[in-house]
């Protein structure tokens, strides 16, 4: 009897610790926001003792776990369109942004130094520009030292929304891109070593010189590596700066946009930093389970009110006031309680 | 258990058929019950094979037979275009290259181990090599990116590309520039990776050769490098065989350390000292953010590499097959 009391005793924890754990709201996808939004959850944990599992598994992912309905949200980097959304009855909205800079390691060569536009980009990413003192680069930079090397290209090897956003950005500003290579989170790259992650291409970076590469602008920092700045659409160069970065967003047209399809890339303005990134967060409209559902609602919006510092923090960027105001009517309008 | 007190309870006079019909079905069940695990085998199998068909189906209507000799790999391009040459030939020439430097000196460390080795230093060095085999293979990743690929990049290959420059073929085989990110670099690791199945198989097989065989070659005045050469390896040829067959499995599907340090490029280049990559590597690497036909196509190359595999080590097996026949007239 004793074995039976102890199996009965075991299934009353499981169901306790179950009901426990049905409170925690489930999200799976993107791995570029994962650091801020582990740390968002840890401190709401805090605050209201509701947890959140997010599973950093990669963007494609975040979308094929939110179809499958295994979790309350999906995170992507690389926006759904409307008709999609309609389809899977879907709702979408960007959670936090970022930025891509291109990282270089030249001897003698300082953060900030150097200057690229996108079709300068664009041609070393294509094979046309190999070497350092190439015509098109020395006029971009006329004050910089440049050896006459091999110019060594590093990209990402895994597919990624990182990749995403910077081909997006190459296709918008070269026409030779846009028919040769396209956008895509894995593309066809003409030339240059695949690195996994982030961590890869900034480790790939920093170990090999003469190199070029492309990283979330938090690595960059962090890893003290050698960004440069951009010319931007309005032909005004800019350093990678927090500014520039919500000058991207707010002159981003998100009024207009089912769903929020905005990608920042190549805004207009004086100020922007042409390679912006927004990730976004998908919902079911009419989801099962309604109180998961509501309870991821609460968290995002605590995450828009509280969490704009942890963002900037982790070198991320808060959307701005505007945006956040118009993302709460789409919540009561859209998501079914 | 149930068998004995089935004996036990029948009380009176011991009933002989009875107990042996208990024996004979204990004895039925433990052949099917080890009949089964060994059917099993061919059951998972068959429906790993099954559903990689399924899986790759729709990228095999696409692209057909092309898909073998295709260079181009554009996911995104629209449709996308996808071909396995890139990744079969980065597969092939890693498992070659690291085959080619892992077999010589497996052996190597095999016979000095069984047959020349003070006998202090047999557990040291062979404590090493089971130690080699035990490191995770992202460790291996990280040692080759940080370690051995800048020494590579910075004095190895600029050494070879300057000794190799001009020759006809070789001087192809090992062009510039330099990159640490690499099909040598990534075959390199494979063979340290691969070498103590290589080198514990062999020193196993080796133990068995009976000393008598050995001590009568060393009696009619053989050396220790005849007696290698002509009583060892031809006693033990079948278990030498065995793990480098085990060995090329495993170079042939290792997929984290390669992903790290193959620089994931899917053109073909005649250097080695150029990025590529392998059919594992690309999948590890694009299949978390893949979908429709680019799944499918990972799918499929996933299929290719099952299908390789069998092929060569089917191969190996009737390369085996001819020499024990020769060996026996």
């Amino acid at each position: 009897m004793n074995f039976i009391k102890t199996i009965v005793a075991a299934g009353l924890v499981a169901a306790t610790t179950t009901a426990a754990f049905a409170a925690d709201i489930t999200g799976a996808g993107a791995t570029f926001p994962f650091p801020i939004y582990s740390k968002w959850a840890d401190a709401y944990k805090k605050e209201t003792g509701n947890g959140l599992n997010y599973q950093s598994i990669g963007s494609g992912g975040g979308i094929k776990q939110i179809q499958a309905k295994t979790v309350t949200f999906g995170a992507t980097d690389m926006p759904l369109k409307a008709e999609q959304l309609e389809k899977d009855g879907l709702a979408q909205w960007p959670m936090v942004m970022g930025a891509i800079v291109p990282v270089v390691n030249l001897e003698g060569v300082k953060a900030g130094e150097m200057v690229f536009d996108g079709e300068t980009l664009a041609n070393i990413y294509l094979g046309k520009i190999t070497k350092w003192d190439d015509a098109a680069i020395k006029k971009l930079n006329p004050n910089v030292k440049l050896p006459s090397e091999a110019i060594t290209v590093v990209r990402r090897s895994d597919g990624s929304g990182t990749t995403f956003n910077f081909t997006n950005y190459l296709s918008k500003v070269s026409a030779d891109w846009k028919s040769k290579v396209g956008e895509g989170t894995a593309v066809e790259w003409p030339v240059g070593v695949g690195a996994k992650g982030n961590e890869g291409v900034s480790g790939n970076i920093s170990q090999t010189k003469n190199s070029i590469g492309y990283v979330e602008y938090a690595y960059a920092k962090q890893n003290k590596l050698t960004y440069t700045k951009m010319v931007n659409k309005g032909g005004k160069t800019v350093e990678p700066t927090t500014e520039a970065f919500q000058a991207a967003a707010a002159n981003a047209d998100w009024s207009k946009a089912p769903g929020y399809y905005v990608i920042l890339t190549d805004q207009p303005g004086d100020k922007s930093w042409p390679i912006t990134a927004a990730t976004f967060i998908l919902m079911h409209k009419d989801a099962t389970d309604k109180a998961a559902s509501q309870e991821a609602i609460k968290f995002f919006r605590w995450a828009f009110k509280n969490g704009a510092k942890a963002a900037e923090e982790l070198d991320y960027i808060p959307m701005p006031d505007s945006v956040v105001q118009q993302i709460e009517k789409t919540w009561s309008a859209e998501i079914k309680s | 258990m149930a068998v004995q007190s089935d004996v036990i309870d029948d009380a009176g006079p011991y009933d002989r058929a009875k107990a042996l019909s208990a024996f004979k079905l204990g004895d039925v069940t433990f052949y099917w019950i080890t009949r089964l695990s060994a059917i099993s085998v061919l059951l998972i199998l068959g429906g790993i094979i099954l559903s990689l068909i399924v899986g790759a189906f729709p990228a095999m209507k696409e692209y057909g037979f092309a898909f073998l000799w295709t260079q181009r790999w554009a996911p995104s391009a629209d449709p996308p275009v996808l071909g396995a040459l890139g990744p079969m030939y980065g597969t092939l020439v890693t498992s070659f290259i690291a085959m080619l430097i892992a077999i010589p000196v497996g052996l190597g460390i095999a016979i000095f181990l069984t047959e020349l080795c003070p006998q202090w230093l047999r557990r040291p060095i062979g404590m090493a090599v089971e130690l080699l085999a035990g490191i995770p293979s992202i460790i291996y990743g990280m040692w080759g990116f940080f370690v051995l690929g800048p020494f590579l990049a910075n004095t190895f290959q600029p050494f070879m590309i300057k000794i190799f420059d001009g020759v006809p073929v070789l001087g192809a085989i090992f062009a510039g520039p330099p990159s640490y990110l690499s099909l040598f670099n990534a075959a390199l690791i494979l063979a340290i990776m691969v070498l103590p199945f290589i080198t514990s198989i062999s020193v196993d097989v080796f133990k068995t050769v009976p000393p008598v065989l050995k001590e009568a070659a060393y009696g009619v005045g053989c050396t220790t490098w005849e007696v290698v050469r002509s009583v060892v390896i031809p006693y033990t040829r079948v278990g030498i065989i065995g793990g480098v067959m085990l060995a090329l499995g495993r170079a042939l599907g290792e997929t984290m350390a390669v992903t790290f340090i193959i620089g994931n490029s899917f053109r073909i280049s005649s250097s080695i000292f150029a990025p590529g990559t392998t059919i594992s590597a690309a999948i590890a690497s694009e299949f978390a953010e893949s979908d429709g036909l680019h799944q499918s196509g990972l799918i499929l190359l996933g299929l290719l590499l099952f299908v390789l595999t069998f092929f060569v080590l089917a191969s190996a097996r009737l390369m085996l097959m001819r020499l024990e026949k020769k060996a026996g007239t």
